[in-house]
This record gives structure tokens, C-alpha cells and sequence, in this order.
């Protein structure tokens, strides 16, 4: 699923170390660090491309991490076009990458977080 | 061009819809244009429009303004082939039939009485609405929600966009050599010896036609030249999501999708004079509406707020107005420019280009207004 | 199907003194500022935590980090420790999405939309990385330095691959030495400063002297990072980023000759500037700075805009640093408690003297730093609105047929309609045309902003109260 990642953590601070939580990302589990956004979470993990432009469908990924470019955009617990560097990860959450426009007739119930 | 002789045959002031409409208008009959636009940062109630080519219900109190819509819409492919084949751009225009979503049972017995009352007043067969239980109306709206309890259907009823609209017709009127002048306040207009004098502070043109479109300044214009053409702010509000897959062919009062494939939904009607910055609890209002009609839209991201203020008439009905004062001097003004470019084109330009008065626009003379006429807040 | 669950709003909160906008250290300080004089203050940020972006996750950071972030990242949390321990009210997650002309905030927070009422407002919502316009630039692979600085303040992370670094300013060259302190590997600096022209600099050279402390450090940094023996590429120019669906290279040139890197991660970055998203959708008064080449909005003395009772502090006032900031922010602070007729109405000229003794570095780094022109109005052929994909040369034949304004080039285009509502493409797009109908940017303008600041979902706007 992950492509090689670009990033990794510091010694000390691998996911799966003490006070991470499991996220599902499409389906697979990927350990996270809450004291840190999603989208730092979803880079580590390899996961760079994290939707597909509705303009041009290119490939798109986290470019600003503070929340003015807009690019880092995922689908939280059936809400989709979240920014996942204003998102704290939290155990059981449930990321899908967004490889088109979202659908509003396939839209699940929101389950709140 | 130099100050001693005329700029063109026609100086039009206003490049929002309804005067760059009649520029094109007057263009394509090979007439030479000067058309005269406010600043970039004005309030511009072209660029806050809906998008909607509609004819169903309105004239309600004034068939022939039914009939100007429905004439309109009957034109509206003309000119939407005319443009692309000018410019290559396609406004979209889609004309599938739009639906009336009425959330009561009582607002449903007040449209279907108005909507009967307007078929007998036009007597047209072809001009005709449906009305449809929520079940039939939702076989054309797919998510419309349980609460929604009816709607009535028009096939003569569309919608386009109208910004590629207005840039079409920007475009076009370019290539037919158009000299288009932004930024200009016109601050003065007087008439000598048969030619009008049109200046925006250092700036100024001469022609024998003038046309008055330039929204909320075209009363203030039109008294310079001799007439009283009273519009007055009507504040909507209107908001768009990001874009969704698309779901809804058919657009409604409420809700429609894009060619882009943004949901656009609206809308308010307020009068609080040229105020407008949005206000959240008109905005929830219009939400909260558009997820009774749609609760699939409900998750659904809101990109951007804006509020327009239409340019409006003390009855609502358009203004279409040669002085009597100053022959050769036109006001034209409405607050549906998308519905009515077809017939800006095809029959306000001919109009001011021959003088010859249509009989399908007897109905709207500025005339049929007073500066004591009573102003009722529209639509509210 | 039932209706999904329309979250509640909270009912309004009593009218407050003071709203301050950011957690950074212009909101911290001028929050501490009004409170210690009796105000009743809210202290909101969309983050987790306080710190604002420089000083992010300052409160959750390790000694590890510390170390290879440095003394000026550390002294953050002496500003993070007073907030703490002054008990003012800090709602973190509030993400403000409108704000109204009698400066009622609306703010979004845990899925419930609540409408704050107040006398004041400090907005403190600092500075974002100037846009930087090159092909290639939306691919995966290619990120901010900023980007890659609070990646590693946030999250303990750092790249994995080596790393081109592109683009000039204070904040490349500290990026770099902070991940050769982290092990990190550079595969190359390309600088795009037009060059030392120490000609130039010495026209700025008191204030050369007067910021020696900033060049020193900055002097240091560079060191830093030629001792290291990364590659440096000088006066770099015709910066291209390429790759299919992710970067496999960059070319560019330097000093005039052609060099190509493969690389897979690109971190640009040339300056930053004030976020003025906020105070456009206010329509407080902004004018354009040639030395900055961006917009600063326009306040008195004591940091308020053209709105009475609205202020702004910190880098969305107009780049100055971390320390500039928190002294703008108790200037702000003071100037509130002033209006309101709180504290003993302090003059606030120490605080002006100090703010003016620290900006006095600005010109000689702003001339020195000064993003090229290529990379400010780009060719053509390059996006420069990442939202819509519209290019450069769309915007320029919109100003062929005599648009001269940023909303009619963007209803004619959609450039600035997409979700980051021209956050990315607005200072390019006010320069493109100001250059193409040769009108200084002040004419252009900018766009219109509008509510929301961030966006929404419809079950929250119907909410909103």
C-alpha cells in the first residue's frame, strides 16, 4: 500500500513505541503518535500521495503542515476533505485517501468522532 | 480615437451582465460599441449570481413578464451556440427542467395557485409546469429528503454558468472590436446637438446612443439624461461547496449542481441597503433549507459565502427605458441577467439600435414609476 | 434514511474584553498583556497546543528535539509556561471561520459551531510561507521548509531520503543546519538569492549592525552548513521539479550553468509573509510593500487596523521574527487595556523602541533575501493556482483582453476559488497582473475574501447561530 516513505521518525520516537494509537488507513492499520498531526503520522508511514486532484486528477500530497495549502485532504470517519494536519489521530479513527471527488449519494452516516 | 469625434455608435455604461449583453447585442447587428465598466473591487452583482435560466413562476402579478422569461429561455441555445461559436468557450447552458421544492403543504396549494393563475394569464399551451408528489419529484432529484413535500416541474426551465457566461460575452464583444474601458466611474453625461457626452473624471467619449446598465449607478445615471429609474440594493445570500461527484441533473430554487461539479445553494432575499458582508444566521437558514431538501449534502463542504445585491425595481420587473428628454439615451436594467440575456441580445440591442419600441417590452417602461411611487420590500 | 445528526451549537458566551486569534507568541503575549490588567480574555487556536507554528508543540517536545532545534526554539517555552500558569481560558481546536463587522467570532470546535461576543479583538494569526510558483511544484515530494521544520517540531520526524533544499531566507539555512544536527542528508542547497552584492548590503549597513545578533546567527548557520560539505548551489535560476506522480529530479541552473539532481524530496522555501487572510475578509485598509512585496495592513501605533477595536500583532502585521512578535503582541495587548480603560495607560514607547531596534535587521534581509522576480511572476507555463491548476499565462491573457483586477481574473479563470481560497495564489496573481498591465500592485488589489475562513460542513453552517 505505502510507497517508500520520505520521512521516519527520530530515534525514540517509532511508531508503535509506548503512547501510540491505531489508525485504519484504507483498511490497514498504521501506529500513530497522538501528540502529533495525521498528516505527520500518514508521511511517516510512507503514505505521501494522499488524494487525487478533482481538477487535474494528479496526485496530491501535505505541502504547508499548518493548515493553509489545503493539499493534506483525507476522509475522516466517513467526512471527507479533512485536513489532516489539523487532526489529532486517535485510536480506531478511520482514514481513506481521496481518489476523487467525494460522493454525496455513497455518504455513510458520519460517525462522530 | 480623439475627443472631437464619436468614440463609437454606442457607448455603453455598465460591463456587468445585462450591459455586456446589450453591447453583444448591438455588436453582432455591426453597430461600433464603447462599453464602460466600474472597478475590479465594486460591488458587481454579476459575479453573485445563481445561474439560473428560470421561467417558472415568475411574472407572478405581470404576465408579460412570465412571457419575457419564457421568450428568453426559448433563445437561450441561440445565443449560448452564437457565443461558443464566437469565442470557443460553453457556458453550460443545460435546460432539463427545473424543479420548485416546497417544504409544506401550504407553500405547495400557494404555488400550484400562482403557478395556475400565471398558465391562464399567458395562455401559451407550451408554457407550462407539473406539479409532482415528493415520491415523482424525487425520481428527478436523487437524496431528496422525506421532508421535502412536493415540487413543481418545468421543462422550459434551465440553468448555465454565469461566469463563463459573462466572460463569453466579454470575450465575444472583444472580437468584435468592442473597446472595453475598466475602471471607470462615469460621473457625468449631457447631451449636445444629437451626441451625448460621457465622462469619468479626465476621461470621455461621445456617441449618439448611450445605454444606462450599470446596476446600482443607473438611477443616479439616468438622471442625467432625463430619467427616473429607481432600483434600490436587494441583498442574497448564496454559498458553494467543493466539488461532489455529480448527483443532480435537474437544478432547483434551492440547490443546483455545477458543470464543475460544485453544489451552489441559496438563497435570501434581505433589504439593507448596500451592505454585503454575510451573515451567519441568514446562511444557516439557507443550510439547514438545503439539508431538508438534500440530507445526502449534509457532510458536504462549504468553499466560500458570498452575498449579492441585486439590482432591484420597485415591483421586482425590469426597466427598459428611452428617454423622452433625451432621445437616444436608454436605461437597462433588471435583477435576472442569465434569464434575460437572450433577449438583451436578440431584442433590447435592436431596440436601441433602431428606436423602434418592442411590443414585448410595453409592460416595463421606467415610466410606470414615480418618485412617489410606494416601495415594498421585494420578495421578502 | 434519516437525517444525519445536526451537531448542537453552543448557546453565545458572555461578551468578552478581549479575543485573541493565534496561540503564537504575538496571541500569547498580548493575551498575558490584557489579562494581567484585568481583562477578561479568550485566547483561541485551531492547534492542539499553544505555540502558533514556531514554537509548535513546544509544551510536547523532547530534549532530543530541543537540541537540534536550538536556544530560539527553546525560549518558547517560557511563553507556553506563562499561559499555563495564568489560567487563561485557551480553547485549542477552535478553528475561527468568520468573523463579523462588530468582530463577533464564529469558531468551529469539536464539531460544534459557537458565536463568541466581544469588545476586542487581537488577531495574531502570523505569517505562511510565500508561494513559490515553479513547475513540478504540486507533486508529491515537494513540501515548505516550514513544512519540514514543524514536521519535525510536531511529530519527531525528519526526512527519510536525502533532501534538496531550494529557495533562500533565514529559514532555509536554519532548516538545513537542524537536520545535519538530526542526521539528516541534504543532497544539495540550491540558494536563489540573486547573490551577495555586497554593494547593496552596504547600503544597509547600520542595519547591518544594529541586527548583528540576527546575522551573526545567520552567519553561523551558513558555516554550519558549508562545513558540512553539502553541495551549494549559488544565484540559482530556471528551477524545474519533475517526475510523473511524485519528484524524481530537479534541474535548474546556477550562475548559468545547467545541472540536473535526482532526488525525491524537495523542500522550498523563500520567505515568509504576513497571513492576511483575516484581515481581507475584515476589509481593514492594506497597503502593498515594495521591500516585502506583500501586503501589510495598515495600523496605528499601537497595532490596530482601520477597524476600531481590531488588532493585529505578530508577523501577520509584517515579518519580523518570533521576539518582534511577542513584543507586538503586548503592545497590543496594552493598547486594548488602554481602549477599555483597564491598566494605568501605559504609553507603550519601551515596547516600540524595542519592536523598532529588532526590525532594524529587516532591510538589509529583505534586500538580501529578495525573492527572485521568475519565482514571484512565473512563466507561463506554471500553475500558480494549485487549487483550480490555473497557469500564469491564463492569467496573462485575461490581462491581454483589459482585465486588470484579481476578482475578474479569478471569476474569469477560478484562480482563488478552490479550498485555500487564494492563499497560495494571491500575491502571485496581484504581481502577475500589476506587471502584465503595468500598474503597481496597490491599484490591482487583492481578492475579495469571504467567509469561511476555513471551511465547513453544510450540518455545521445550519448550526451556526
Amino acid at each position: 500500500m505505502a510507497s517508500k516513505a520520505l520521512f521516519k521518525y527520530l530515534p525514540g520516537h517509532q511508531a508503535g513505541a509506548a503512547g501510540t494509537v491505531s489508525v485504519l488507513v484504507n483498511g490497514a492499520v498504521v501506529r500513530m503518535s497522538p501528540a502529533s498531526s495525521l498528516a505527520a503520522g500518514l508521511l511517516a508511514a510512507g503514505i505521501t500521495a494522499v488524494r487525487v486532484s478533482p481538477v487535474g486528477q494528479g496526485a496530491r500530497a501535505p505541502y504547508c503542515m499548518m493548515g493553509v495549502c489545503f493539499e493534506c485532504m483525507v476522509d475522516v470517519n466517513g467526512r471527507p476533505n479533512q485536513q489532516a494536519c489539523l487532526i489529532t489521530p486517535e485510536d480506531g479513527m478511520e482514514v481513506t485517501t481521496m481518489q476523487a471527488a467525494p460522493s454525496v449519494l455513497d455518504a455513510q452516516e458520519a460517525k462522530h468522532v | 480615437m480623439n475627443n472631437n469625434t464619436h468614440s463609437s455608435d454606442v457607448i455603453v455604461i455598465g460591463g456587468g451582465l445585462v450591459g455586456s449583453s446589450v453591447a453583444y447585442g448591438l455588436l453582432r447587428q455591426g453597430l461600433s460599441v464603447t462599453i464602460l465598466d466600474g472597478a475590479d473591487d465594486t460591488i458587481r452583482p454579476s459575479r453573485g449570481n445563481f445561474g439560473l435560466v428560470w421561467v417558472q413562476g415568475k411574472g407572478f402579478g405581470m404576465a408579460d413578464y412570465a412571457r419575457w422569461s419564457f421568450g428568453s429561455a426559448r433563445q437561450w441555445p441561440a445565443l449560448r451556440d452564437e457565443l461558443q461559436a464566437q469565442t470557443g468557450i460553453d457556458v453550460e447552458l443545460m435546460q432539463p427542467g427545473g424543479l420548485h421544492i416546497c417544504l409544506s403543504e401550504e407553500e405547495m396549494a400557494q404555488r400550484v395557485d400562482k403557478l395556475r393563475w400565471l398558465e391562464s394569464e399567458v395562455g401559451d399551451p407550451a408554457y407550462r409546469s407539473t406539479v409532482l408528489s415528493r415520491e415523482e419529484a424525487a425520481e428527478h432529484l436523487p437524496g431528496l429528503g422525506p421532508e421535502v413535500a412536493g415540487a413543481t416541474y418545468s421543462a422550459m426551465d434551465g440553468h448555465c454558468n454565469p461566469l463563463k457566461l459573462l466572460r463569453a460575452l466579454y470575450s465575444a464583444n472583444i472580437a468584435k472590436g468592442a473597446r472595453i474601458h475598466n475602471r471607470m466611474q462615469v460621473d457625468a453625461i449631457r447631451k449636445d446637438g444629437g451626441i451625448f457626452h460621457v465622462s469619468a473624471g479626465e476621461r470621455a467619449w461621445q456617441a449618439p446612443r448611450i445605454v444606462i446598465a450599470a446596476g446600482h449607478a443607473t438611477q443616479q445615471l439616468s438622471a442625467m439624461v432625463g430619467m427616473f429609474v429607481p432600483v434600490r440594493p436587494n441583498k442574497g445570500q448564496v454559498f458553494i461547496t467543493e466539488r461532489v461527484q455529480p448527483f443532480l441533473t435537474h437544478p432547483t430554487n434551492y440547490v443546483r449542481q455545477t458543470d464543475e461539479g460544485t453544489v451552489q445553494i441559496g438563497d435570501s432575499m434581505e433589504e439593507l441597503g448596500f451592505d454585503d458582508m454575510v451573515r451567519v444566521p441568514v446562511n444557516a437558514r439557507i443550510a439547514a433549507r438545503a439539508v431538508k431538501c438534500f440530507p445526502v449534502l449534509a457532510n458536504a463542504r462549504v468553499v466560500r459565502t458570498w452575498a449579492a445585491l441585486r439590482v432591484m425595481s420597485p415591483d421586482g420587473f425590469p426597466m427598459y427605458q428611452e428617454s423622452d428628454s433625451h432621445p437616444g439615451a436608454f436605461a437597462v436594467t433588471c435583477h435576472s441577467g442569465v434569464t434575460l440575456a437572450a433577449q438583451h441580445v436578440f431584442c433590447i440591442a435592436p431596440w436601441v439600435a433602431t428606436g423602434l419600441r418592442p411590443a414585448a417590452i410595453e409592460a416595463f417602461p421606467a415610466t410606470r414609476f414615480t418618485p412617489e411611487t410606494e416601495v415594498k420590500p421585494y420578495g421578502i | 434514511m434519516s437525517n444525519p445528526a445536526i451537531p448542537l451549537n453552543d448557546a453565545p458566551s458572555q461578551l468578552r474584553d478581549l479575543v485573541v486569534i493565534g496561540a503564537g507568541p504575538a496571541g500569547m503575549a498580548a493575551a498575558l498583556a490584557a489579562q494581567r490588567r484585568g481583562l477578561d480574555v479568550l485566547l483561541l487556536d485551531e492547534q492542539p497546543q499553544v505555540g502558533g507554528q514556531i514554537y509548535r508543540s513546544i509544551t510536547q517536545t523532547d530534549a532530543q528535539r530541543e537540541r537540534i532545534l536550538g536556544a530560539d526554539y527553546v525560549y518558547g517555552k517560557s511563553l507556553a509556561e506563562q499561559v499555563r500558569a495564568s489560567g487563561l481560558t485557551h480553547w485549542a481546536g477552535a478553528s475561527v471561520w468568520q468573523i463579523d463587522p462588530d468582530k463577533t467570532v464564529h469558531v468551529l470546535r469539536n464539531d460544534r459551531t459557537t458565536r463568541i461576543e466581544t469588545k476586542s479583538l487581537v488577531i495574531a494569526t502570523g505569517a505562511m510561507e510565500r508561494p513559490f510558483p515553479v513547475p513540478g511544484w504540486t507533486l508529491p515530494g515537494v513540501m515548505t521548509a516550514g513544512a519540514g521544520q514543524i514536521l519535525l517540531k510536531n511529530a519527531a520526524v525528519v526526512p527519510q531520503v536525502p533532501v534538496v533544499l531550494a529557495g533562500c531566507g533565514p529559514l532555509l539555512y536554519l532548516l538545513a543546519a537542524q537536520y545535519l544536527r538530526a542526521g539528516v542528508e541534504i543532497r544539495a542547497v540550491l540558494d536563489t538569492s540573486a547573490g551577495t552584492d555586497w554593494r547593496l548590503a552596504i547600503r544597509h549597513a547600520s542595519s547591518l549592525l544594529a541586527g548583528w545578533g540576527y546575522v551573526r546567527k545567520g552567519l553561523g548557520l551558513l558555516r554550519e552548513i558549508k562545513s558540512a560539505g553539502i553541495p551549494f548551489f549559488k544565484d540559482v535560476g530556471g528551477l524545474r521539479i519533475e517526475g510523473e506522480d511524485a519528484v524524481r529530479q530537479v534541474r535548474f541552473t546556477s550562475a548559468g550553468h545547467s545541472q540536473q539532481i535526482d532526488c525525491e524530496l524537495v523542500l522550498l522555501h523563500q520567505g515568509v509573509v504576513p497571513n492576511t487572510q483575516v484581515s481581507w475578509s475584515l476589509r481593514a485598509e492594506h497597503h502593498w510593500d515594495d521591500e516585502q512585496l506583500c501586503w501589510l495592513p495598515v495600523l496605528d501605533s499601537w497595532g490596530q487596523t482601520s477597524l476600531p477595536g481590531i488588532y493585529i500583532a505578530g508577523d501577520g502585521a509584517g515579518i519580523g521574527g518570533a521576539l518582534v512578535a511577542e513584543m507586538q503582541g503586548a503592545l497590543a495587548g496594552i493598547g486594548v487595556a488602554n481602549s477599555l480603560g483597564f491598566g494605568t495607560s501605559e504609553d507603550g514607547a519601551q515596547q516600540r523602541a524595542q519592536i523598532a531596534q529588532h526590525l532594524r535587521i529587516r532591510p538589509f534581509l529583505n534586500q538580501q533575501y529578495r525573492p527572485k522576480d521568475e519565482f514571484r511572476i512565473p512563466a507561463d507555463e506554471v500553475v500558480v493556482c494549485r487549487c483550480e491548476e490555473v497557469t500564469a499565462g491564463a492569467i496573462r491573457e485575461q490581462v491581454q483582453l483589459g482585465c486588470v483586477g484579481p476578482n475578474q481574473t479569478k471569476s474569469f479563470s477560478r484562480c482563488g476559488m478552490g479550498p485555500c481560497q487564494g492563499r497560495q495564489c494571491g500575491l502571485t496573481v496581484t504581481e502577475i497582473i500589476a506587471k502584465e498591465a503595468n500598474l503597481p500592485p496597490q491599484e490591482v488589489g487583492y481578492y475579495r475574501i469571504r467567509p469561511p475562513l476555513k471551511s465547513l460542513s453544510l450540518a455545521q453552517l445550519a448550526a451556526g447561530v
